[in-house]
């Protein structure tokens, strides 16, 4: 098993195979990923508005797979860096290191249209809800890794360190959210209640589901394009230092 | 010498580094600099101090751990020290844990022995100060290995300060949660402890016993090579 990853890894391991696969790839990535984004735009604006929530409920479409992307993202700079670890795969360092910003700033997003949506709703830009306080946690852990990668000179240090610091984070990420969750119930017994979440019907299922779809191949399309971007930069140092 | 005479002598080395070297001393200002500062800004009226009192004591325990770790590898890093810990014939992982039990002894000790002083001028109610130090006790561990994965990461970096506490303060959400929180409960019910919640923060502290040391050890590798 593990022999024929290698082998698979092997094949793209080469940089310059792997820029070739990606100019291939790169404008149908984006095509489709902007054409997903446009008919799941179109579908929710023929969304009909919530009984209870007005149009505000269309934030939901785009809160939602924000949120769904922030934790993808992390679980692909956690996968990115084991592969950079276990099989030495130089692009695994790159991959993570490309991914990251996009992720913080999905992360980002669903707290700022959570906030949007949280004060027509809830009467308050914030509360110290579990599930807020722990994509907030989240956040910090992006900027925490990103930072890292910014501080140290040295490319093979900096690469080392922040594939710590991503494994170290992933087995955090699951501690903080069952913490944060023992730690709300006991402050304060939802004094501004979630609304109890009904079962999606197909109106909202379906405009929601083509969204994540669309944020998916966006996160995949931005992340393929710095990932360019990161193997084109390591070129540059590469040549800089051989002077 | 056998593994452990040598773990011995270079737990007996740093700890009479971190006792000459005056790191104790600014640690122990921090903490009054800070429970000075806290009835400038909420107040001085006595009983909101108290009510707040083991929260306030809690966050800047975690602090004071925070920028005491801040030079725990830097120092070896730049004097060559770190090297020769890599070098020694004992495993790193066990290294990085002398340093951090001389680390544990000379500084955490005297910080926790403080605490009720600190209590004091907060106007804490006595009966909350055994708790308190329970569960700061309980956390310390914790504190002090999880704070250290990110000095080690951090080695090696101009203005490693800051970075540490943002690389950090994450690691250490799930420690203030418990750790306030089961002071929190027994506070609640004055004369108990909250057993579970502090069941849950002994385990943290141990899972980071176990946990930290590799991750430390692989970080400060990453940092030398």
């Amino acid at each position: 098993m593990l022999e024929r990853l290698e082998n698979l890894s092997a094949l793209y391991a080469n940089p310059h195979r792997f820029m070739n696969l990606a100019a291939r790839l790169h404008a149908p990535l984006w095509l489709t990923a902007v054409g997903a984004l446009g008919f799941g735009l179109f579908m929710v604006s023929g969304v009909p508005d919530d009984y209870q929530q007005g149009a505000t409920v269309r934030i939901m479409f785009v809160h939602v797979p924000a949120a769904w992307m922030a934790l993808f993202a992390y679980s692909f700079i956690f996968f990115a860096s084991i592969v950079a670890v276990v099989l030495r795969h130089p692009l695994g360092y790159l991959a993570a290191r490309a991914a990251a910003p996009v992720g913080a700033v999905f992360t980002l997003v669903a707290l700022v249209t959570g906030a949007f949506w949280g004060q027509p709703m809830w009467g308050t830009w914030w509360v110290w809800d579990a599930r807020l306080t722990s994509v907030l946690v989240l956040l910090f852990i992006y900027l925490g890794y990103i930072a890292l990668w910014e501080a140290i000179d040295d490319y093979g240090r900096a690469a080392r360190a922040t594939s710590i610091l991503a494994v170290v984070g992933f087995v955090n990420v699951p501690i903080v959210k069952f913490s944060v969750d023992w730690w709300n119930t006991l402050h304060q017994p939802a004094s501004v209640s979630r609304f109890a979440r009904p079962a999606l019907h197909a109106d909202f299922l379906y405009p929601l589901l083509v969204m994540g779809v669309a944020f998916l191949l966006l996160f995949l399309a931005i992340t393929l394009t710095r990932l360019q971007m990161e193997v084109l930069r390591q070129r540059l140092r590469v040549r800089q230092s051989e002077g | 010498m056998s593994d452990w005479r040598i773990l011995q002598a270079l737990f007996a080395r740093e700890l009479r580094l971190v006792l000459r070297g005056g790191h104790l001393m600014p640690v122990l200002a921090f903490v009054f600099i800070c429970v000075m500062l806290m009835p400038f800004g909420l107040g001085p009226e006595l009983s909101l101090l108290q009510r707040l009192a083991p929260g306030l004591l809690w966050v800047i325990m975690l602090m004071a751990v925070l920028l005491s770790l801040d030079r725990m590898f830097q120092a070896d890093f730049e004097d060559g020290g770190l090297d020769q810990l890599i070098l020694l014939p004992v495993a790193l992982e066990g290294a990085v844990m002398a340093k951090l039990c001389a680390h544990f002894v000379g500084i955490l000790f005297p910080v926790l022995a403080t605490m009720p002083l600190a209590g004091l001028l907060l106007n804490i109610r006595p009966d909350t100060v055994v708790p308190m130090l329970a569960t700061l006790l309980a956390g310390a561990p914790a504190l002090v290995m999880l704070g250290a994965i990110g000095a080690a990461l951090a080695v090696g970096v101009r203005r490693a300060g800051l970075l540490t506490v943002l690389i950090v303060t994450p690691l250490y959400v799930p420690v203030i949660v418990f750790g306030a929180g089961a002071l929190a409960r027994s506070l609640a019910a004055p004369g108990t402890l909250d057993v579970a919640a502090l069941g849950m923060l002994g385990l943290i502290s141990a899972a980071s016993i176990f946990l930290a040391p590799p991750a430390i050890a692989a970080a400060l590798r990453a940092g030398i090579r």
